[in-house]
């Protein structure tokens, strides 16, 4: 085990390539409807301990997503993202952890990995308000489910522009 | 994306650092060139940079030194063919490395510390530094185990620093300097032979010594040492972009290492602790490869370092981490595939823990298979057939990690696997570790998809190994038991609950429930009421069945009434008993549940423990999810013990803080009065903390005093009925349980130091079973 951080610094710190954390980075996604500047959004990301979690099959449960990510430490509150209209599980959700170095590891291990079959991906989010769990499309669902135009058994078939 | 900042005048400087590091650290990657041109341009380039930034080099050549140890040929090169060039700077360097190893040691960064010690042993086949001073230094080093009073840990680091350098410098140390040399291997084997090794039973991945012995790593590295001195030191597979500048380098002059006297054994030194080095493979795994050298071999030491530091470098980054592994230089000479699976493994299975999250081995294993479609899974999967054909010798926190990540690599991988090659576990009786293994994996792979997914990727033959399907048992749901006490109030808190009632019409509700221990009746408030308890509860978390954030909100919403229900002990771990009454079939949600009720405090820690080990769970305690509760429950405790005291050493910061700065503004208008108003509440606030400090530390050491006192009483029970009928005490429910007890010793070794001098006066005292004293034994063995 490493010694403490301050030790670390008086034997001349660590080098820049060993700093490399890239998958805990933030990404270039920032929520449109965000309330606040671009400054505030980027401070509450870089400290959040909140991941959104995109790609998921609309039949994924709470319960896997509980057992998945809590392989990267102790979970807080998972909620499940609903279509707006019927108000049934669309295909995201919200992961919060205690601590924000377990939703790193989550960002490390577990993002681009497989849940239910699908390689799902996840993301650093400013964290839950009431009403962000619902789909932004104008169906009621995500809007990437609006126009796709491929066919995804696990999201409802065709998108919904194409139905 | 950033936010723009204003140009620093300082920022050309650290450009310059910035690049000259950048230079240093990638020599040799992404280049037409060799890696000997790569050096030499580089050396002439840092030559010309001496001048200005020598302080630069020197910081940025020691660090490398320190945590690139898997570079560590390429950099000690690079300094050679520098000291080549400007002997002053080589004799700087030298001592800037001698402060930064002193300064390691001084603050028990040991392994950082064993990098920088081989590192220099390198320098002399460099021609940096003499012979000569480098045995004067492995002399005192190994001088360090003839101190008295001093932890065994101590001297095994010295020893292992000396030793694990042989690899490297042992050919030309032992031609310079021979007879000393004799006489510290004779030193060496005499220490080896002396020093106690209790701790080894708890460390091993495997019980068993075949195929491969489970070596004690001082005892391993002292074979591998002897057999490459009766190799005459010939080792051919380090990396030496030394050998390329001989000419060169042997025409410098070279430095003496200043005499170095290990520091002194203070209270503070914390000491590595020992390993026992994981081997699973050997030559007849790949017969179609190239040979997998010898577990003796200085080879495979080399080798195993090196990948170990490789990941060590780049655990953040996964996929950086799979290229550089499979990039390990000697790749058609050495079976890598099967070095890198073990090396992980060994990882993996580590005892007491592994370095790293294990989920990020799962993650690092994925990659590799992305990389090597066509021959590393195959490796994998061998190795998944092997651990499985040893379970029965395998100690349990290693197949419980087995399990995780057995399970969680299966769900990357639709769950394909050839369960029919074990149908040999199906004639086995269900408590033996293969039927179990297999058991505990399924119930996983469900947690990660759903009940009959598991019942199809299984063939039907498995059914007696499928997890239950995870329902909810409401034993009032029923008309056939409207006979059981209670039936009628649960049908109407039903009605009440799913009318919104509130907490006050809950508990008016409740009056109406009799108690069956009617006796024990204190006539004081609330008394403990059993059927009350199960009434409610039940109703409650049939209703609230749907998904855990149906049940988490039912938990929040009538808090009130589980904080009254169970607020004896008695009550507490009345609730967890129809908590798993109710969820039995579905382990992960009881796991949850348990875990709220804790941070709402309707229950306590010490109530799981209890409730672990009460008669009630008797039936599921050789299961995975019991342990995870527990140590589940530990952790909580220890983060709220280290929480509290963080607020407390904060609010003494505030406060030294603030006199601070009343004793500099003495003198000034103080316009802020405040201050001295907020010096009485903060140190009201300080002592408030202290004691919540104190009373979290005694529930903890509590909760520890409890789960080793029932341990105690449970392995003894068994041990005392085995003795008395006759029978072996090593049944399969002996071997989990006593594994369980060391789990719980090396998973929370470093807050039950604290209260060694309890266990050993209170509960692990001579009078015990020698075979649970022994867990206790192999425990103080860790740190002695």
């Amino acid at each position: 085990a490493a010694g403490p951080g301050s030790a670390a610094m008086s034997l001349g710190g660590t080098l820049s390539i060993l700093r490399s954390d890239s998958y805990a980075e933030l990404s270039q996604y920032r929520d449109q409807h965000f309330r606040g500047t671009r400054y505030d959004q980027e401070r509450l990301l870089r400290k959040s301990c909140t991941l959104y979690v995109g790609n998921l099959s609309f039949y994924t449960t709470e319960e896997q997503i509980h057992e998945l990510f809590g392989k990267s430490g102790d979970i807080k509150k998972v909620i499940m993202g609903l279509d707006k209209v019927k108000k049934t599980a669309c295909g995201f959700c919200f992961v919060e952890y205690y601590a924000r170095g377990d939703a790193e590891n989550a960002m490390r291990y577990i993002n681009g990995t497989r849940l239910d079959d699908r390689i799902i991906r996840t993301d650093w989010d400013a964290g839950f308000k009431e009403g962000r769990q619902y789909g932004r499309g104008r169906s009621g669902g995500q809007v990437r489910d609006e126009y796709r135009q491929d066919y995804d058994a696990g999201r409802g078939g065709y998108g919904k522009t194409v139905q | 994306a950033g936010q723009p900042h204003k140009r620093r005048r300082t920022s050309e400087p650290s450009e310059i650092e910035e690049r000259l590091e950048s230079l240093i650290c990638r020599v040799g990657e992404k280049s037409n060139s060799s890696l000997e041109s790569n050096l030499e341009g580089l050396a002439g380039v840092l030559e010309a940079d001496l001048p200005n930034y020598k302080s630069k080099i020197l910081r940025i050549l020691c660090t490398v030194a320190r945590l690139l140890p898997e570079k560590l040929t390429v950099y000690t090169t690079l300094v050679g063919l520098l000291n080549a060039r400007n002997y002053n700077f080589g004799g700087e360097f030298v001592e800037a490395m001698i402060r930064q190893l002193k300064e390691c040691l001084k603050v028990n960064m040991y392994n950082e510390a064993v990098h920088l010690v081989r590192f220099l042993s390198d320098l002399v086949n460099c021609h940096v530094i003499a012979a000569p001073s480098m045995v004067a230094m492995f002399e005192n080093f190994v001088s360090v185990t003839q101190e008295e009073d001093v932890p065994q840990v101590r001297c095994d680091w010295y020893m292992f620093a000396f030793l694990s350098s042989l690899p490297w410098v042992g050919k030309e140390l032992y031609e310079k300097k021979d007879a000393e040399m004799d006489r510290l291997l004779s030193q060496t084997e005499s220490y080896l032979k002396r020093r106690q090794k209790i701790h080894v039973p708890m460390l091993q991945v495997w019980t068993a010594d075949k195929p491969h012995p489970q070596e004690e790593y001082l005892d391993c590295l002292w074979s591998q040492i002897q057999k490459l001195k009766k190799d005459r030191w010939q080792e051919r597979h380090i990396l030496r972009p030394y050998l390329a500048f001989d000419s060169v380098l042997c025409e410098a002059l070279q430095h003496n290492l200043p005499p170095f006297t290990p520091p002194p054994h203070t209270e503070d030194s914390v000491y590595p602790m020992p390993r026992v080095i994981f081997r699973m493979f050997d030559y007849t795994d790949d017969p179609e490869g190239p040979v997998m050298p010898g577990s003796h071999s200085v080879e495979r030491f080399v080798i195993e370092e090196n990948l170990h530091c490789i990941i060590k470098s780049h655990w953040k980054e996964r996929k950086t981490c799979a290229a550089q592994l499979l990039s390990y230089p000697g790749n058609n000479k050495i079976p890598l595939n099967y070095h890198i699976v073990e090396v992980i493994f060994a990882e993996l299975f580590q005892l007491p823990s592994p370095p790293h999250i294990e989920v990020m081995y799962t993650t690092l294993l994925i990659e590799l298979c992305k990389l090597q479609p066509g021959s590393l899974p195959q490796v994998l999967a061998q190795a998944t057939e092997m651990l499985y054909m040893r379970l029965d010798t395998m100690n349990t926190t290693c197949v419980d990690r087995f399990i995780n990540w057995f399970s969680h690599h299966l769900s990357n991988f639709q769950f394909r696997w050839s369960w029919e090659d074990w149908s040999d576990c199906l004639t086995q009786d269900l408590e033996k570790p293969k039927p179990k293994f297999v058991r505990e994996v399924l119930e996983k792979c469900m947690r990660l998809s759903y009940h009959q997914r598991i019942i199809d990727i299984v063939p039907a033959s498995f059914s007696v190994l499928s997890p239950a399907n995870p329902v909810c048992i409401y034993k009032y749901g029923d008309e056939s038991n409207r006979s059981l006490p209670g039936y009628t109030v649960a049908l109407c808190l039903t009605i009440a609950i799913k009318n919104k009632a509130s907490n006050d019409e809950i508990f008016s509700i409740l009056k109406d429930v009799p108690n069956p221990n009617q006796d024990d009746d204190d006539g004081e408030g609330f008394t403990f009421n059993p059927l009350k308890i199960e009434v409610f509860v039940q109703t409650l978390l049939h209703l609230a069945a749907k998904s855990f954030s149906h049940s988490f909100s039912a938990l929040a919403k009538f808090h009130e009434v589980f904080k009254t229900l169970a607020e004896s002990d008695e009550g507490k771990l009345h609730v967890l008993r129809v908590v798993y009454e109710v969820w039995k079939n579905h382990p992960q949600m009881i796991a949850v549940l348990v875990d709220k009720m804790i941070r709402t405090q309707i229950v306590d820690c010490a109530a799981v423990a209890n409730w672990i080990f009460s008669s009630e769970l008797a039936h599921d305690f050789t299961r995975f999810y019991i342990w995870e509760i527990l140590h589940s429950t530990i952790r909580k405790m220890n983060k709220h013990v280290l929480k509290i005291h963080k607020e407390l050493e904060e609010t003494k910061a505030r406060l030294a803080r603030q006199h601070k700065r009343r004793d500099s503004d003495d003198d000034d208008d103080d316009d802020d009065r405040s201050t001295d108003r907020e010096d009485g509440p903060l140190e009201e606030q300080i002592e408030r903390l202290q004691e919540k400090v104190e009373s979290a530390q005694s529930e903890q050491k509590n909760l520890f005093l409890v789960i080793f006192q029932r341990f105690i009483m449970l392995l003894t029970e068994h041990l005392v009925r085995c003795e008395t009928g006759g029978i072996d005490v090593f049944t399969p429910w002996y071997k989990s349980c006593i594994e369980r007890l060391q789990q719980i010793f090396l998973q929370h070794h470093q807050i039950i130091q604290q209260y060694m001098v309890t266990l050993e006066n209170l509960l692990f005292t001579a009078e015990l079973d020698h075979h649970i004293l022994a867990v206790f034994q192999q425990f103080c063995a860790l740190q002695a």
